[in-house]
């Protein structure tokens, strides 16, 4: 049996059924890590010994019978995740030896199952980026077609998964760092509700959006994850109280009555975007069909502020990543620059040093944004125009319960086609942004493969804490659609 | 040109809660350097804030006891600065949305009594402390301190006068003292003021530069430094000058003030609302809560001393004006019945030793219990007048108790009918030339008397006793 191959509800099973040990399973996947990652570059920290450690420590616990739903099985973490003990960078130079003394509350609720934590995943440099090409370390490569990005920020878990590192890996989506790499490596990326998982011990990039999602084989793997990471944590301020139900029974729903009764909505300022590959929009049109065959209504719909999505994040999100990114001083821990004469200057000389082009740019436009005299028209109005967003999608979902559309309006670049030139960068996530900026979850699963042999996927979005018509409606998808092989090395 | 000043104050309270605003370390004072810190307070990556509920009545109550509306909803915004005691590079406080506004305080100053209204209330959290080694040329940063809860009180520009400043900051004090939010205590900086000071010619509607004064630690201090720059304002005015704004940092061993920064270096902090915090939403059942437990405060103190204690508007004031006296006083006078005699014991006596030592009243060598041992054998004419000062002054330097004193001294007042009666036949005898002078009309000669019975029982006799017997055998 090829264990690799394995997802993590198969995994889970046969663990249960002692078939197969947590050590051999860990195993078989140190074993690709080491065969390929040389040319994926999906890892900046990989601990062999501890990963096999925290397996022999799930076998003892499945032999004592006390096992559970993620015991034994191995999953990657973003590096942007705190780990106690484990350095966490969040590929950046500035943190490249940070040892955290904690771990983040998603990692907690793992490592309470006994799962096995395998290693941290390489990004774009604090979650900025589409590409993981503005990761301080490597790129990472997708495993598709090693020319080309895997996308990002959570490039690395994606292809983790892809190139079956891992059972699953967690990533995190401030704009779209889960949808999109997952689209573009052809596995399920779930963001969920702002609020639905704790964001206590992630490292911030811009608060009000960040949040933490699986990004898996499949629909299923991507529900009992969630089942695992989400409900509320005294930590966060702003986690939400609400009931976490069980995510499953989306699949369960979908096995008894299908999609019949579900509306999906299609909004019309995405249709006639500027800049969308022939593909995507083919890919696009045979999901519409293959969804109708399923039953469900689809409807045009109108999210009239979506064109000003884009300009409304790149100053929200530079505006809180400015404040959040200011602790890196190299005064408590982080990189420093040793060569400084007063104050200023090495604050100045370690943040130059430490932080890479994207994050400081980012940083600046942030600064600028909430400076006296320009806050009203940059961050005030973003913040309008963010309402106003939030109200459109309010109005959406009284006509639909699912609104669709691609996750990217091309499939995965060529490695270097798109770092020179920021502002088209920034585009790649105009289907994603807005859920983002709204809160509500959304899910991208595999829907197609481009004739270069690339990935796409489709996203499907939600009302706030409505993933179970995700789960349903995704699940129903993936069942429907031709199902996409992993590339095979 | 005469001008008039115009003057508002910034004070910052640290709140008494057991554990930080955002996080649950200890706010214990005097801890070794970064014993009191948590990922949390030291801004390590990916942690979050998460407010303390203690902070937030404690804030309520000030708001209530300074007459301010408590604002239904408020916000948590992010200051932004870079300094290496502000761990996060942001300090978490109260811009847009503060939790109380719109209050005032009753002052008397200057012999007049005036409202001067009270802009805000926000809570925010503290920032750490750099301690500078300069034989090693480093500097070290002490974290204990960074996210203690402050409440910052924002004066209206409505003061006029340095005393009206000091009374009011006075004021403040003693509130926050009562309801029992701030220890008050402003050598370890739990309660400190900057003030905004500004001239304008009389009659002029329009407000002139004003200039902020920090560094303002005792309520002396503050009145110093309000003066030497209305003084120094007014100097550069009526030379043709004009003022600067600018920040000014006071020197309370130079008595004045030097220039700390400009306004071309004042810093732009870029406030936004932090994310990582909810609004601060506080229901009508929290406030009814916190008005339920407030206790007495000092304006009602007083008019209860008054009434119940039959206390002039003078007197109540004084023994109210601070809640640790006011408490002393009621302790002391639980067991006595001349109240009127305890309270100017406390506040001749006890105050003038207090002044005398620079001490408060809590640092006070004798206990309110004590001292209503010494005022109970006034009372009882066990001891008279004279001698309950000497015991006193004996309580201050061996912590004694009074009767011990009163024994080993053997200051317990003579009252015996027969004994004092032929004293002052004595007296009577030897002193025919004033004896006469009395009789002949002259009746100040009492006292004389009085003295000749006093030296002759070393101040013991009783004067209760000593009175008639005079004055019927004269
Ligand atoms: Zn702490």
């Amino acid at each position: 049996m090829n264990l690799h191959t394995l997802t993590i509800a198969q995994a889970q099973d046969l663990l249960a059924k002692k078939e197969i040990s947590s050590v051999d399973l860990t195993r078989a996947f140190l074993d690709r890590i080491d065969k390929y990652d040389n040319t994926i570059s999906a890892f900046i920290t990989v601990d062999p010994g501890l990963a096999l450690k925290q397996a022999e420590q799930a076998d003892q616990m499945i032999a004592k019978g006390k096992s559970q739903a993620f015991t034994g099985i191995p999953v990657a973490l973003k590096d942007v995740l705190c780990t106690k003990g484990v350095r966490t960078t969040c590929a950046s130079k500035i943190l490249e030896h940070f040892v955290p003394q904690y771990d983040a509350t998603v990692v907690e609720k793992f490592k309470a199952q006994d799962a096995v934590l395998i290693g941290k995943a390489n990004m774009d440099e604090f979650a900025m980026g589409s590409s993981t090409e503005n990761s301080a370390f490597f790129v990472t490569r997708n495993p598709w077609d090693t020319d080309h990005v895997p996308g990002g920020s959570s490039g690395g878990s994606a292809a983790a998964v892809a190139a079956r590192f891992c059972a699953g890996a967690v990533g995190t989506d401030t704009g779209g760092s889960i949808r999109q790499p997952a689209s573009h490596c052809g596995v399920v990326g779930l963001k969920p509700t702002y609020g639905r998982v704790s964001r206590f011990g992630v490292v911030a990039y811009a608060s009000s959006l960040d949040q933490v999602g699986p990004i898996t084989r499949d629909v299923t793997d991507a529900a009992m994850m969630l089942n695992l990471m989400g409900g509320h944590d005294p930590k966060d301020s702003t986690s939400a109280p609400e009931q976490m139900p069980d995510f499953t029974k989306g699949i369960a729903m979908f096995k008894e009555k299908g999609l019949s009764g579900m509306t999906l909505g299609i909004p019309r300022e995405f249709l006639n975007l500027k800049g969308i590959d022939p593909e995507v929009k083919t890919m696009f049109e045979s999901a519409r069909k293959t969804l109708e065959g399923l039953g469900v209504t689809i409807k045009e719909i109108s999210l009239p502020h979506s064109n000003y999505a884009v300009a409304a994040y790149y100053i929200i999100a530079p505006c809180e990543a400015s404040a959040n990114l200011a602790r890196f001083d190299g005064v408590r821990y982080g990189y420093r620059d040793m060569d400084s004469d007063d104050l200023i200057e090495m604050y100045k000389k370690t943040k130059s040093k430490g932080f890479g082009p994207e994050v400081q740019r980012r940083i600046i436009i942030g600064t600028y944004s909430l400076s006296s005299g320009y806050y009203d028209a940059y961050y005030g109005r973003a913040s309008q125009v963010r309402a106003l967003i939030m109200d459109d999608f309010k109005r959406a979902f009284d006509a639909c319960d699912i609104i669709l559309s691609p996750v990217a309006p091309t499939p995965a670049f060529k490695i270097g086609e798109k770092v020179e030139d920021p502002l088209t960068m920034y585009l790649s996530d105009i289907f994603t942004l807005s859920c983002n900026l709204a809160g509500i979850p959304g899910i991208s699963v595999p829907a197609g493969i481009s004739s270069t042999g690339l990935p796409m996927g489709l996203q499907m979005m939600s009302r706030h804490f409505d993933e179970m018509s995700l789960i349903r409606a995704g699940y129903g998808f993936e069942q429907a659609v031709n199902h996409i092989e992993l590339p095979e090395f | 040109m005469a001008f008039e000043p115009v003057i508002g104050l910034e004070v910052h309270a640290q709140l008494k809660t057991k554990t930080k605003i955002f996080c649950s370390c200890s706010t214990a004072f005097g801890k070794s350097p970064n014993a009191n810190t948590c990922p949390v307070c030291t801004g390590m990556p990916g942690v979050l804030p998460v407010l303390n509920k203690q902070a937030v009545t404690f804030a309520i109550k000030a708001g209530l006891a300074t007459n301010c509306t408590i604002n239904r909803e408020s916000r948590f915004d992010r200051k932004n600065y870079f300094y290496p005691d502000l761990p996060k590079g942001y300090q978490i406080s109260q811009f847009a949305m503060p939790i109380a506004e719109h209050g005032f305080l009753d002052i008397e100053a200057d012999g007049t009594e005036k409202r001067i209204g009270i802009t805000r209330i926000h809570m925010e959290e503290d920032a750490g402390k750099l301690i500078h080694d300069p034989l090693r040329g480093k500097s070290m940063v002490d974290l204990n301190r960074t996210g203690v809860p402050l409440i910052e009180i924002v004066s209206e520009p409505d003061l006029r006068t340095a005393s009206q400043a000091g009374a009011y900051l006075r004021k403040l004090h003693a509130i926050l003292k009562y309801i029992d939010v701030c220890d008050g205590n402003m050598e370890q900086g739990s309660f400190r003021c900057d003030a905004n000071v500004s001239l304008r010619p009389v009659g002029q509607e329009k407000f002139g530069t004003r200039t902020e004064l920090k560094n303002l630690n005792s309520f002396k201090n503050v009145e110093k430094a309000i003066l030497y720059e209305i003084q120094r304002q007014t100097y550069v005015l009526e030379e043709g000058g004009e003022v600067i704004q600018e920040t000014r940092l006071w020197d309370p061993t130079k008595n004045r003030s030097a220039s700390m920064r400009g306004k071309e270096e004042a810093h732009d902090y870029r406030y936004f609302p932090d994310p990582d915090l909810v609004p601060l939403i506080v229901d009508d059942a929290w406030i009814q809560d916190v008005r339920a437990g407030m206790p007495e405060l000092p304006e009602e103190k007083k008019q209860r001393f008054i009434t119940a204690y039959n206390l002039s508007e003078y007197d109540a004031a004084v023994l109210t004006a601070d809640l640790d006296m006011a408490n002393f006083f009621e302790q002391t006078i639980t067991p006595l019945k001349n109240i009127k005699q305890a309270a100017n014991w406390i506040m001749t006596t006890l105050m003038g030793m207090l002044n005398a030592k620079a001490i408060e009243i809590s640092e006070s060598p004798v206990s309110a219990h004590e001292f209503s041992k010494l005022l109970g054998l006034l009372e009882s004419s066990r001891i008279n007048a004279n001698a309950a000062k000497t015991v006193f002054e004996q309580m201050i330097e061996t912590g004694q108790d009074p009767e011990s004193i009163v024994k080993e001294k053997g200051l317990e007042q003579v009252s015996d009918q027969g004994e004092l009666e032929g004293m002052v036949d004595e007296i009577i005898q030897e002193n025919p030339d004033e004896v006469q002078a009395y009789r002949d009309g002259k009746t100040k000669l009492f006292s004389f008397f009085m003295g000749q019975v006093m030296k002759k029982t070393r101040g013991k006799a009783d004067p209760k006793v000593v009175t008639p017997m005079l004055k019927s055998k004269l």
